[in-house]
């Protein structure tokens, strides 16, 4: 039996910029950034102050009010994104067997705005030790346990199959895609609904990166704030957003003369073993999952037309990273252009692996590689082409995207077109 | 404004609530010039140590600090001129 | 797609029945519950005032000292499993290969005692009391990360949730890396949040218990089902190929031999809840015939309607009073995503056994139509073993376990 391949058929991005994958793109391929002073909420106390905020309102996009009161900001960004994903890919899924069409949504933290505010209220501002609950929400239980983000997109867009969230902090975005993949592949599913959605910024993920002095304390410029690969680069400025796709398997996906956006060639995530937080320099886990998901694509490392980096904009990451390239595509890696979107629409945890997927899929629709905004004087320890602050025409048929996280995953997706332009 | 200076003791203390001991180190032992790698502690643990002696005594450490100093008896010596400056001024 | 045997060769277990399998087992088969009131907290402002508890687990005991300050109570307890599965394996880590050991987790709740501290001290002191380790010590990745760091396996990881049915979508996706070519992935998912903050969140959910009884409190499948108990605590599994298991010599406890999840059609829809497609997929999965299942690990949600509704779906597969029907967790509470994981590795116990453990406190109500083992343990030939977990939300998961070939 041959195996089954599974291509994006739908896609639908939420980010800072913009709602809709078409407002995205116009901000990546002109360069544009998303990052500002925090409106959220009084961002005074904190040593960092900015943030890519999406003005987004749910009425706008379809949401009833009960499903406003009972969501979580980041389930709303699910639920938008993978409507708006089913409407992409013009599948009835009406017609379908619900058993057949599962969901993945991948979400690094869950509920975190809803818990924040909520306990604040049952806490009555911190004062009360033994909280009361007369004072919670109804729905606070879909906020504690976050698999109701993939119960609420199954309700909307009526699947009956395999259902889950998938919570490897940053790379959730990447491994939920991988996992809906896998699931395809195995004959789980024909179709699967997979993204990711996180809805961060809070006072207590704020807090909880100042005390590590993980984001950047740039609050004097905040457009500029966010510099991967820079040499004055100072940590990453936290996002928000979400991508979802439409996964099919490609036959079924030619039978019905869908236009498909990618195939999804390989995917393979692996493990620092190290530190919760930390990265070794030598990039060698990352560099061994980008091997296996070269692997599983059956293409070698020079085949790759575009890094889709996951240039989150500290010290660390961008070396550990640029190291990683090195190691699995060698002189190639120096050929290649590598590019972080994080300049411009932040780090948004476990929803950014998904809009990255969705930069670079549209990167191989388009032939044009999104740019590092912000990027003036790299850090000389990067030392390869990140495409500085233009986007730049390129025939892209092959696209490595990557993600690390806290807990030390490291994965990493390859893309390609099922029928390539190059010969 | 504690009046003491900031002392090993003091230091010890923090970093234990902060981040436990490694099996095998004897903080009560001769620690002064031993790193805080070779005790055990990574830049986490420094950050938890560094942002609780910053809201018990009142100072603010530089950011760079905690990758610099890379021995108590480094850290503690600039807690203690932190201090004399924030004593008299 | 390969579909290479994989067996379980390792169980470590901490629940309200036990710290350790054997512990866990004895009190399981004597039939000792481990539900009773809130210690952890003052619970008498709550409705809801008990649950299965975890007593005499001392962390410091456990772990090195340097990992007790930046971990949840969760992770403690899931690390301390993962060494107890592993010992029991005989796997020592630093013998295999890094990349060829991986670890997936489910999880519920995340650390959530940790941030509900956190929360604490943002709210009434300020944002810079907030602890560096709160940036992963809550979240849903931790135990994973945590259970890879400690043991140095750098294999493909991962973390589902899909609240209770999670603990079954951990070990199929487990089971999927291993047919992928991971040689070991350690496997399971344990849960706590018996805290203030998470004892209001899961009062919030409407399906609490509001008895203050231990022995009426949680009583699935019973005209007086009220709900459920919570508890803390699951299991950790060590997962392998049964090829290169057993080319070390290992003992193997059983295959994980079918696996099927679905999901329920949105609350209102004339569609029937997913639970019974999910039971056909694992058994299909397994080359399994219904009559082959020798015994059910239901997942007995002490809801009337839910009961009914898992009770119509094995009357549906097996036939009325088709297939004896356990409920061990009758004795722990609900575990959220380490109910599963526990009633697998209770269940593969079961199977080594030959012994069903019998569910405490419940007069099955006869409407069911199910063979529920009660009042004491039942002595069977068992060769296979359904496991049911239903998420909130609608979440379906099945896995079939069969006993290790005889020599």
């Amino acid at each position: 039996m041959s195996a089954r391949r599974v291509v994006i058929t739908g896609l639908e991005v939420l980010a800072p910029g913009g709602v809709g994958a078409k407002n995205f793109w116009s901000l990546l391929s002109e360069g544009r950034t998303a990052t500002r002073g925090i409106t959220f909420f009084d961002p005074t106390p904190f040593r960092s102050r900015v943030a890519a905020e999406i003005d987004f309102d749910p009425y706008e996009h379809g949401l009833t009010p009960q499903e406003v009161r009972r969501m979580d900001r980041a389930a709303q960004f699910a639920v938008v994104a993978a409507r708006g994903a089913v409407a992409d890919s013009g599948i009835e899924f009406a017609g379908l067997d619900p058993y057949r069409t599962g969901v993945t949504i991948g979400s690094a933290v869950g509920a975190t705005m809803g818990l924040d505010e909520e306990y604040r209220v049952v806490s009555d501002g911190g004062r009360l030790a033994l909280v009361d609950h007369a004072y919670a929400a109804p729905h606070l239980y879909d906020h504690l346990v976050p698999s109701s983000f993939a119960a609420e997109v199954a309700w909307a867009v009526g699947a009956e199959g395999p259902a889950t969230v998938v919570s490897t902090g940053c790379t959730s975005g990447i491994d939920s895609v991988g996992y809906a993949a896998e699931l395809i592949r195995e004959g789980a599913a024909d179709i699967m609904v997979a993204g990711s959605s996180d809805a961060p910024i809070s006072p207590i993920t704020m807090a909880c990166f100042d005390a590590i002095k993980a984001t950047t304390p740039r609050h004097d410029d905040p457009a500029r704030a966010s510099r991967p690969f820079d040499g004055t680069r100072n940590g990453f400025v936290l996002g928000e957003g979400a991508a979802v796709f439409v996964l099919e398997e490609l036959d079924s996906a030619r039978r019905r003369g869908a236009h498909i956006y990618a195939e999804i060639a390989g995917y393979a995530t692996r493990s620092n073993a190290y530190h919760m937080t930390g990265l070794r320099p030598d990039g060698a886990e990352m560099a061994e999952a980008i091997r296996v998901a070269l692997d599983e694509a059956r293409l070698p490392g020079e085949a790759v037309d575009y890094i889709n980096a996951h240039g989150s904009g500290t010290k660390q990451n961008d070396r550990h990273e640029t190291a990683a390239f090195k190691r699995v595509l060698g002189a190639h890696a120096y050929r290649t252009p590598v590019s972080s979107i994080k300049s411009m629409v932040g780090h948004s945890l476990g929803a950014i692996g998904s809009i990255e997927i969705a930069a670079s899929v549209l990167a191989m629709e388009y032939d044009v590689v999104p740019p590092t905004a912000n990027l003036h004087s790299p850090d000389p320890e990067c030392d390869l082409d990140y495409v500085p602050r233009e986007a730049r025409d390129q025939l892209t048929d092959t696209v490595l995207t990557v993600g690390s996280g806290f807990g030390g995953f490291q994965s990493a997706m390859v893309l390609t077109e099922p029928e390539r332009k190059q010969v | 404004m504690p009046a003491d200076p900031f002392t090993l003791a003091d230091l010890t203390r923090i970093l234990l609530e902060a981040a436990g001991a490694e099996e095998g180190v004897d903080l009560d032992g001769d620690v002064l010039d031993t790193e805080f790698t070779a005790l055990g502690y990574e830049s986490l643990a420094l950050l938890e140590t560094g942002s609780r002696i910053e809201r018990t005594y009142g100072i603010a450490l530089d950011d760079d600090l905690l990758t610099d100093a890379l021995t108590p008896r480094a850290l503690i010596g600039v807690v203690n001129d932190l201090l004399t400056v924030s004593r008299t001024v | 797609m390969s579909t290479a045997t994989v067996v379980v060769t390792g169980l470590g277990v901490a629940a309200p029945t036990g710290l350790g399998a054997r512990e866990h087992w004895a009190a399981t088969l004597g039939s000792r519950s481990g539900i009773g009131r809130l210690t952890r907290f003052d619970p008498s402002g709550y409705p809801a005032k008990l649950a299965g508890e975890i007593t005499g687990f001392t962390a410091e005991e456990h772990l090195p000292g340097r990992l007790v300050p930046q971990t949840d109570r969760m992770t403690r307890l899931a690390l301390a499993a993962a060494d107890w599965a592993l010992a029991d394996a005989s796997v020592r880590p630093d013998e295999l290969a890094s990349f060829d050991m991986g670890v997936v987790t489910a999880s519920a709740s995340g650390g959530f005692e940790f941030g509900q501290n956190e929360l604490r001290k943002l709210w009434s002191q300020g944002s810079q009391y907030v602890s560096a380790y709160q940036s992963f010590a809550w979240f849903y990745a931790v135990n994973s990360g945590q259970i890879s760091i400690r043991n140095g396996m750098k294999g493909p990881s991962g973390v589902v949730v899909s609240e209770q049915a999670g603990g079954l979508d951990a070990v199929a996706q487990a089971r999927r890396q291993i047919r992928k070519g991971t040689r070991l992935v350690v496997s399971g998912g344990v849960d706590a949040s018996l805290c203030p903050w998470g004892w209001v969140a899961q009062l919030a959910g409407g399906r609490l218990s509001t008895s203050e009884d231990p022995a009426r409190a949680y009583l699935p499948f019973d005209r007086d089902a009220c709900g459920h108990v919570p508890g803390e605590g699951g299991a950790i599994l060590i997962l392998e190929a049964a090829e290169s298991a057993r080319e070390r010599g290992a003992h193997s406890y059983g295959e994980i031999a079918g696996y099927g999840a679905t999901f329920d059609p949105k609350p209102g829809s004339s569609r029937p809840p997913g639970l019974r497609k999910a039971v056909e997929l694992a058994l299909a999965d397994a080359g399994a015939q219904p009559a082959d299942v020798d015994v059910v690990f239901a997942d007995a949600a002490g809801v009337p309607d839910l009961d009914r509704a898992e009770a119509a779906a094995l009357s549906q597969v097996f036939g009325p009073h088709g297939v004896p029907v356990s409920v061990p967790k009758t004795m722990t509470g609900r575990l959220y995503s380490g109910a599963a994981p526990l009633d697998l590795a209770t269940a593969l116990l079961a199977l080594r056994d030959g012994i069903v453990p019998a569910a405490v406190n419940v007069k099955l109500c006869p409407e069911y139509g199910i063979d529920l083992v009660v009042d004491r343990p039942r002595r069977l030939g068992l060769r296979t073993a359904l496991v049911l977990a239903r998420g909130y939300g609608g979440f379906n998961s099945a896995v079939v376990l069969r006993a290790p070939a005889p020599h």
